[in-house]
């Protein structure tokens, strides 16, 4: 068992060079996925302050706390500071950063610099977005629908724009920075058969971030030119389309949904994995089943414009192909359940949390296939039951996935266990939270609560009092990881290479890595998750 | 002696430390070039959507615009591009070859090329300026309701249309050429130092990528702007 | 990515059959051809886009499979978006 001497002496990532420059100008890839941490961090708190706002006015059923206007701005905000500075990146750029390089024995990513530039833009994105909400912010409804976006809401909506414009840039740049790696640096003996599941994912990822992002940020760019240069594209007094605004933005948008939740089952693979002591069961199909998510991804975007005024025709195609959808996710779901059967679980935190995405997963996962079907759809769009749908994956899934992911590899990016019991409880906060929170969300879209609005019928009040209490709990079980992690950085027990007896070349190099990754660079000779070569650990490794 | 000692004496300082050998390097350069491509292609993609849906719905409007842009100039201007990837083509091979020299001078006619695009691109859009063809307050583009539009109407506003998308689509278009012959100068600069040689000749290679695509970009722009409908008259 | 060094000739004689289709589709545009005149123009412009793929891409001379699945799947992606989005507008007025 490694000593404090002993990693005090060895050199690693972290300490091999100290000082702010080292950061700053650093092109290696662990230390730009911790520059993303805390990047991603800063606004997770920022697009949760502005939900804390908005849970405080749907306490009462009357607007009384905040204007109108300025409502519409916090709903605005918390979507698009959450979406595009915190969802968006959080895995990729945290945990895929640090470990596709790891994972397939490789010593950085393909193009290092371009990785930190990624940084960078995403960095001064997030600035010019923090300097738009300070001086008056943005209150188009994330979506900036035109043509209120693009003539008449008086907000900064061109610097909003800018901003996302160019965090799009960054989610490029990662994603385009992943599939060379993944198909030029692998170690030798790492075939594609061999890659774990996480490196799949983010491969799919990928995909979609350098096939989508790229309309989103033409569309941007045409609404900030519209609203700069009175270009009207989307203007209907000009016969300008506003659906066609809808149409570009979603075919990126609704892709983006898989760009944050397919990361999350990367993570849940590994997790999964570990904690049952076996392989993934139907390996290739779980593999497939990213690529067809990201594929059908991009077929299904104007199931967001049902009630738009789409033609009925495309209508029913679309819904048809919204089912298609379904089918891969649920194939991940049955696997992983299929994985734990007769597996040796134990229930450490991020096993805690591989729970909570499935079943969390899978229930906004179905109630996705009834937003499908068009006559439910008439009933619910716009409502709550919608909100509650995409926040059950979006937290319930990809929040989890990312939270079961930092713990899961915490040991390897700092050298030390987190707190297991704390992290227990806080993981259990997380879900009862998150259940209270949105839960009765679903019940109050489908009793017709609309989503966007300030004030409510009476009748309405106390589910959303329940949900405002739930998101109370939700925050304390978010901040109690943040206070729990940074602990650990000074007294946390010291972490073993491999404390959680984990398949995977991560874990065959020291807790923190070296610089390179490797002390000698890998050969594989044997199959992804090869449980049965590797001893369980005498009682799984935690902090008591 | 380790893999990667061995691999930088033989191809020298540029040879980045992360990767295995010189091959490695250059495969996932050119990956990674492709696969911008690939995202530009999405990129102009939103807006071929925005033109094919508007021309769907306002075909007079796009076709009495199209015959009010120069054909001259735009057919006079496909060509210098066409001239500008021979040149590049040539400037890679020039490379391949370790003909500093002719490297330089194909690399600076690509550069002259593309300026040459852009001063008759800016003296079109000033045309478009003078006639009232820019959307927003001052466009006025009744001079087109002539024949053989004159009998279906130009609706004005949906007019507009067209040259939104105009400028819109020829100005990233324009910005991408900018941002090339940027990165063209850069190369200049390099290749007159001596930087490229047979062994290591990716950024010429890699810039002629962007440059080809820039062209390709064109090539469907003209026939989409200029030759919507150029009937005779009457 | 290929080693080949093509002939220079080879690259003029591409040259000149891009300037002499830029040719060929400004008059043929002058041709009233109904329908066809955007078929052909876009068919036109194709094949000058598959010579610079092709040949001054040396798209012809990779040995490199990912890359040409990169083109045709960006391709694909964007024939994707456009022929979805049109199936909204074109059936608009059925519905």
């Amino acid at each position: 068992m490694a000593t404090a001497a002993i990693t005090a002496e060895r050199e690693h990532y972290l300490n091999n060079e100290y000082g702010i420059r080292s950061w700053l100008l650093t092109t290696d890839h662990k230390r730009i996925a911790l520059l993303y941490l805390i990047s991603i961090t800063f606004f997770f708190f920022v697009g949760g302050f502005f939900a804390l706002l908005i849970r405080l006015e749907l306490l009462t059923p009357a607007g009384d706390m905040v204007q109108a206007d300025t409502y519409n701005k916090l709903f605005t905000m918390h979507g698009q500071v959450m979406i595009f500075f915190f969802l968006i990146p959080s895995i990729p750029a945290v945990l895929g950063n640090f470990l596709v390089p790891l994972m397939i024995g490789a010593k950085d990513l393909a193009f290092p610099r371009i990785n930190l530039l990624s940084w960078y833009l995403y960095i001064i994105a997030g600035a010019i977005y923090v300097h738009c909400i300070l001086t008056g912010g943005v209150d188009t409804g994330w979506t900036f629908y035109t043509p209120f976006s693009t003539a008449f809401s008086n907000t900064k909506v061109i610097e909003a724009g800018i901003a996302i414009f160019i965090a799009g840039f960054s989610s490029i740049l990662t994603g385009l920075n992943f599939v060379v790696t993944i198909h030029r640096m692998r170690a030798p003996g790492m075939t594609w058969s061999r890659l774990p599941l996480f490196i799949w994912a983010h491969y799919a990822t990928s995909i979609i971030q350098l096939l989508g992002t790229p309309v989103l940020a033409i569309t941007l760019l045409l609404v900030v030119f519209e609203r700069a240069f009175n270009l009207g594209i989307f203007d209907p007094t000009r016969g300008g389309d506003p659906l066609l605004f809808q149409h570009l933005f979603w075919f990126y948008s609704h892709p983006a949904v898989y760009i944050m939740i397919l990361p999350a089952m990367a993570v849940e693979s590994e997790v999964v994995a570990c904690f049952t002591r076996k392989r993934i069961f139907g390996y290739n199909f779980v593999a497939m089943s990213s690529i067809l998510i990201a594929v059908f991804g991009f077929l299904v975007w104007a199931h967001h414009m049902f009630v738009a005024g789409i033609s009925l025709y495309s209508a029913l195609i679309f819904s048809m192909l919204s089912y298609l959808v379904a089918v891969p996710s649920a194939i991940k779901v049955f696997n992983w359940t299929a994985t734990m059967y007769k597996g040796s679980i134990s229930f450490t935190t991020p096993m805690l949390y591989a729970f909570g995405f499935i079943g969390l997963f899978t229930m906004g996962g179905l109630t996705g296939l009834f937003l499908a079907c068009l006559g439910i759809d008439v009933h619910v769009h716009d409502t709550y039951f919608v909100i509650a749908h995409f926040h059950y994956i979006m937290v319930g899934g990809a929040v989890m996935g990312y939270l079961g992911g930092m713990h899961f590899w915490w040991p390897k990016i700092s050298g030390r266990m987190y707190p297991e019991g704390w992290g227990r409880l806080a993981a259990l906060l997380v879900f009862v939270g998150f259940n209270l929170t949105f839960f009765p969300q679903f019940i109050l879209g489908y009793m017709g609560m609309p989503r966007r609005y300030w004030q409510y019928p009476p009748e309405f009040q106390v589910l959303n009092v329940l949900s405002t209490a739930g998101s109370t709990v939700l925050a304390v079980g978010y901040l109690l990881p943040m206070v729990y992690f940074l602990w650990s950085m000074r007294y946390g027990k010291i972490a073993e290479d491999n404390p959680w007896g984990a398949a995977g070349l991560e874990w065959q190099t020291t807790s923190p890595p070296p610089t390179f990754n490797f002390e000698e660079p890998p050969e594989v000779t044997w199959e992804a998750y090869n449980y049965e070569q590797i001893p369980a650990p005498a009682e799984v490794q935690v902090e008591r | 002696m380790s893999d990667s000692q061995i691999a930088v004496e033989q191809h020298g300082p540029e040879l980045l430390h992360h990767f295995v050998d010189a091959e490695q390097q250059r495969d996932a350069a050119s990956l990674g070039m492709w696969l911008f491509l690939a995202t530009e292609i999405m990129f102009f993609g939103g807006m071929f959507c925005a033109y094919l849906i508007y021309r769907y719905w306002y075909y007079n409007e796009f076709a009495a615009g199209s015959r009010s842009i120069d054909l001259k100039w735009g057919t006079i201007n496909t060509a210098v591009l066409i001239c500008s990837s021979l040149t590049v083509a040539l400037g890679v091979r020039a490379a391949q070859m370790g003909k500093r020299k002719l490297l330089v001078v194909l690399l600076l006619l690509t550069i002259v090329f593309g300026l040459t695009f852009l001063g008759i691109k800016g003296l079109e859009w000033y045309t478009k300026f003078e006639e009232h063809h820019i959307p927003g307050h001052s466009f006025n583009a009744s001079d087109l309701e002539k024949p053989p539009y004159s009998n279906g109407g130009i609706d004005q506003q949906h007019e507009q249309i067209f040259f939104s998308l105009y400028f819109a689509m020829t100005g990233l278009h324009a910005l991408h050429m900018i941002i090339g012959v940027g990165m063209f100068i850069f190369l200049t600069y390099y290749a007159w130092k001596g930087r490229y040689s047979p062994k290591y000749y990716t950024p010429i290679e890699m810039g002629g990528l962007y440059w080809h695509f820039v062209d390709i970009v064109w090539i469907y722009l003209f026939p989409l702007l200029y030759l919507i409908d150029r009937k005779p008259l009457g | 990515m290929s080693e080949h060094i093509l002939s220079s000739k080879l690259y003029y004689a591409i040259w000149i059959m891009l300037l002499v289709l830029t040719v060929v589709t400004a008059l043929v545009a002058r041709v009233d051809l109904g329908p066809f005149n955007t078929i052909v123009a876009l068919v036109i412009a194709t094949f000058k886009a598959l010579l610079v793929v092709l040949f001054f891409m040396h798209v012809k001379y990779t040995s490199e499979k990912l890359t040409k699945m990169v083109i045709v799947a960006a391709v694909f992606w964007l024939l994707l978006l456009l022929a979805l989005s049109m199936a909204d507008y074109t059936t608009r007025l059925l519905s």
